[in-house]
């Protein structure tokens, strides 16, 4: 199988469409014949680092590369950044205003998530520049 | 038991069939990243959120069935969403608990 490369962009505070990466890729890697269980962990991963950038960010763009072993995300935006990364990733921690929480949002899960999923998780952060969450799954 | 026998039960009324899926587990919860991270594949889904992201949760999460409890609003965005990405809902007057306790009890999960 040819490496596959993918680019994404996530919009602003459209949680409709926040997801419709997600769904993609998993469309896309169904399609490719990936274990069920190498798409949960893509898909769960993803999706919670695309409502980060709808919810946290300013939008921001995604790459997905598919390579015969793993599957590698980056998800980067211009937004406010992390000032302490440590405290983001612990569970329970949110900075989720109050409309996206009535959407079931907030619960501080997302991250940890990712850290659970992914089997490669990196995150950098500079505040007032962005983040840059990559992860890899190895399928 | 599949998602078919579920709406057998006189509690379940259908709002979107897709695929029949087997349900093997059942989970209850409405913050999205808690179901995202723990609901199982192939689970009946108990929670009163009816909302488009509930529907990719379920989507990518992959479980078998979300069963709107409480007669929660489905949002008509939501049911299209479900239909087009062929994620099954059931809505109930029940509450999580007892919604959970039913389909449990019918799957042979618990004791009745
Ligand atoms: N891309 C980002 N830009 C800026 N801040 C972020 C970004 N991603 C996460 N954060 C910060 O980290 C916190 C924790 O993120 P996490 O995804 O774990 O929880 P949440 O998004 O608040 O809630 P949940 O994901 O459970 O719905 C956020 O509340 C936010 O303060
Ligand atoms: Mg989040």
């Amino acid at each position: 199988m040819a490496d596959i490369h993918l680019e994404y962009v996530v919009p602003e505070d459209d949680f409709t469409r926040a997801g419709e990466a997600s769904a993609d890729l998993k469309a896309r890697l169904k399609k490719l014949g990936l274990s069920s269980e190498a798409i949960r962990k893509v898909s769960i991963s993803l999706y919670e680092g695309e409502i980060n950038l709808a919810i946290h960010a300013k939008g921001g763009r995604i790459s997905v590369d598919v390579a015969p072993d793993n599957v590698h995300m980056c998800l980067r935006d211009d937004g406010p950044g992390i000032p302490d990364v440590a405290l983001a990733m612990r569970e329970g921690y949110s900075t989720a205003p109050d409309e996206v929480r009535s959407l079931g949002f907030g619960a501080g899960m997302g991250l940890p998530n990712m850290k659970k999923y992914a089997d490669e998780f990196e995150i950098e952060s500079t505040v007032g520049v962005g983040t840059t969450v990559c992860m890899r799954v190895f399928v | 038991m599949t998602t078919t026998d579920l709406l057998k039960l006189e509690a379940f009324l259908p709002a979107v069939t897709a695929e029949e899926r087997a349900i093997t587990d059942v989970y209850c919860a409405d913050l999205l990243s808690w179901a995202m991270g723990n609901a199982p594949e192939d689970g009946a889904w108990c929670t009163v959120m009816g909302n488009v992201n509930a529907v990719a949760v379920a989507a990518l999460a992959d479980v078998a069935v979300i069963v709107l409890c409480e007669n929660a609003e489905l949002a008509e965005d939501a049911k299209q969403k479900a239909a087009g990405q062929g994620v099954n809902i059931v809505t109930t007057a029940l509450p999580a608990f007892k919604a959970a306790l039913a389909i449990a009890q019918a799957a042979g999960l618990v004791k009745p």
